[in-house]
């Protein structure tokens, strides 16, 4: 990372910006933590890891502007959907399959996100499927002459997906206000990017008429840099970018995954030395925005928030299972 | 009141909603400068323009999920599958994403769109011009799956879906586009999806079925009529929701039950309709309940007689009303 106080400021950054991307960064990890420890006591069947994508996730999803862009992202995109306006609480209420969960009323597994009042777009398991519907979203914006960008988030592995290819084609043609980012982790699930990529995943781009970037996606300056210029073209009506940002997941897959079985423990002690948070720290030091005795105190007020939107979501209620049979139809009663 | 066939009642329709629906629009392949291999969305390019008028790229997936984030984001979008047989690329995003956004949301996110359907054989399309897909579409709660058989209910039937707050699947029989005329008056109206019509009042046996199957029951209907055998038929026009009280109804009349359907006969809507007739009005009936379906292999062959062997016909339909009638 360059050093020194014109990095940020040359990229439109204020200090109040770094040190928000900062917490939301810090509030994704701590939030993972929590759902590993709560997966451990047997409270959460199911956990989607987010460690080591922050700086990818928060570096794209500040481009955007809240309340007015669209977020199309999946199920590892924690940090992004924080970023987008879910809290910790909304986070863990989807965790445990509470009422309240913004996304689905306990429908869908954890990190499933999609919220209307927040602009994010509803995801399902299967791969790259919400890419079409941010291309669908984006055509409509530009055919209604709205100012609004829409972005879409996967991994590598989803650009192997039919749908992804249908959607980068989609938004070429019709030069649609649509920012592909691609969060490149090198592994889907247990399949290394070598037998994934016939080739580069920015390079694609080209095919489809637009242009790719690839950045490293755990520098969360450059991850903003790039997106933020994509989101400007976007809004430009200059048409759509593709972004693969490379980083790595600190975790395995999902709890049910165990990543011992396909990467080396020296490969992750590596990764998890480039760790996204701490390098940020070093950059925040660096232009003395914190010193260590401001990080120990956003470490344990963050920690704190997010214990207690835990704890909040823990006790709050299931939903009643007759409602199970609701939302099937606008119009028809079904069980 | 005007003479129309389907294709022109459905073309003259959808004109008319994108006319009074800024929120109305279709996309698909060849839907604008060739006006829909059909000839559906004929003129509409010239009319409405490009944005509106959506050739797409050839990508079906492409289709129903470009359609579904137009839906998502207020539009009312019109998705055209050149072949019903085509939709399968699509399959994934009908089936797992517009039919389970709304539930999946718990009602935060909706899709009202409507994909229609060229459908049916008996028009030399072979394997892969020639399917019924609507047992597929049916069992996937979420979705509304309708098949009108002609040029008034595809008229109120195709408003009605684009109106309906929820994903249609909108099926046209091939072989009725140009085969079936009948008056359709000027003015809008619609039909709510999920209501059965009696279109032949009988009182011997009860014969269902729809799209060009029902044309050919009333053609048989007609001609037992000569020897005294009154077949009342019933025309499902929605697959569903399903409107089994008119079934029902017409079955305690007469006591006998027979479904027709072009779509394999094995799993088909035919099984559906006899299980909840054997459900619901076992002890009215004086007769096993019939199917007649398309033979258990893949699809339609294209050799005239092989696509004879596989189409059910009007002889067919006859020779087992008259022995169901006569047991």
């Amino acid at each position: 990372m360059a050093k020194g106080k014109d990095l940020h400021t040359d990229l439109g950054l204020k200090e109040n910006d770094l040190l928000e991307m900062y917490r939301y960064m810090l509030m994704a990890r701590f939030c993972d933590e929590r759902q590993w420890g709560l997966n451990r006591q047997g409270k959460a069947p199911f956990v989607v890891p987010v460690s080591g994508h922050e700086a990818a996730q928060v570096g794209s999803g500040w481009a955007f502007e809240r309340g007015k862009d669209v977020f199309c992202p999946y199920y590892r995109d924690m940090a992004l959907v924080l970023v987008a306006g879910f809290t910790p609480k909304d986070v863990f209420l989807g965790l445990f399959g509470k009422k309240d969960d913004p996304s689905s009323g306990g429908r869908q597994m954890p990190a499933h996100w999609g919220s209307r009042e927040r602009n994010i777009i509803t995801g399902s398991s299967p791969i790259a499927t919400q890419c079409l519907h941010a291309a669908g979203i984006a055509y409509s914006k530009k055919l209604k002459k709205e100012d609004a960008v829409v972005g879409t988030w996967c991994g590598e592995g989803g650009t192997s997906e039919g749908d992804w290819h249908g959607a980068m084609n989609f938004a070429g043609v019709h030069k649609l206000p649509l920012v592909f980012v691609v969060e490149n982790n090198q592994y889907a699930i247990s399949v290394h990017e070598s037998k994934q990529l016939g080739g580069r995943v920015y390079k694609r781009a080209e095919g489809y008429g637009f242009p790719g970037f690839e950045v490293d996606g755990n520098d969360v300056l450059e991850c903003y840099k790039v997106s933020k210029e994509a989101v400007d073209r976007a809004r430009a009506g200059e048409g759509p970018t593709l972004i693969e940002m490379r980083t790595y997941r600190h975790y395995s897959h999902t709890s049910d995954d165990d990543d011992r079985t396909y990467r080396k423990k020296e490969e992750v002690e590596e990764w998890k030395r480039k760790d996204p948070i701490p390098r940020f720290e070093t950059y925040l030091k660096s232009v003395d925005m914190i010193d260590d005795g401001r990080i120990a105190e956003l470490r344990e007020r963050t920690k704190a928030e997010v214990a207690e939107g835990a704890k909040e979501a823990e006790q709050s209620d299931f939903p009643d299972p007759l409602s199970a049979g609701h939302n099937v139809y606008a119009d028809l009663e079904v069980v | 009141m005007p003479e129309k066939n389907v294709v022109q009642a459905i073309h003259d329709t959808l004109a008319d909603e994108m006319r009074r629906d800024d929120r109305v629009m279709v996309l698909g392949e060849d839907v604008g400068a060739r006006g829909g291999v059909f000839r559906v969305t004929m003129g509409f390019l010239d009319e409405f323009g490009e944005d509106r008028v959506l050739d797409t790229p050839l990508d079906e997936a492409l289709i129903a999920g470009v359609a579904i984030g137009l839906a998502i984001d207020g539009m009312r979008p019109v998705a055209e599958m050149q072949f019903a047989d085509f939709s399968f690329p699509g399959f994934n995003q009908i089936v797992q994403e517009a039919a389970r956004i709304r539930y999946r949301s718990n009602g935060d996110f909706t899709v009202p769109m409507v994909v229609r359907a060229p459908y049916g054989g008996g028009v030399h399309g072979a394997l892969y011009h020639s399917q019924s897909v609507e047992a597929f579409y049916a069992h996937v709660p979420g979705l509304k799956v309708v098949v009108p058989s002609t040029p008034y209910d595809a008229k109120g039937m195709l408003a009605q879906a684009i109106e309906d707050e929820d994903p249609v699947i909108y099926l046209e029989h091939k072989k009725t586009y140009r085969l079936i005329k009948g008056e359709v008056p000027d003015e809008r109206y619609t039909i709510p999806l999920g209501k059965a019509v009696v279109r032949r009042e009988g009182t011997d046996l009860t014969c269902i079925s729809y799209g060009l199957m029902h044309h050919y029951c009333i053609e048989a209907a007609e001609r037992l009529s000569g020897e005294g055998l009154e077949v009342e038929v019933i025309d499902l026009r929605s697959i569903f929701p399903l409107d089994m009280d008119t079934v029902l109804e017409s079955v305690g009349k007469t006591s006998k039950a027979m479904v027709v359907y072009e779509d394999n006969k094995f799993l088909g809507v035919g099984a559906e309709v006899a299980a909840q007739i054997a459900e619901k009005a076992m002890f009215e009936l004086d007769g096993p309940i019939v199917r007649i379906g398309g033979p258990h292999v893949p699809a339609m062959p294209f050799a005239p007689p092989l696509e004879a062997w596989f189409m059910p016909d009007v002889d067919k339909i006859e020779q087992e009303m008259r022995k169901l009638a006569e047991f």
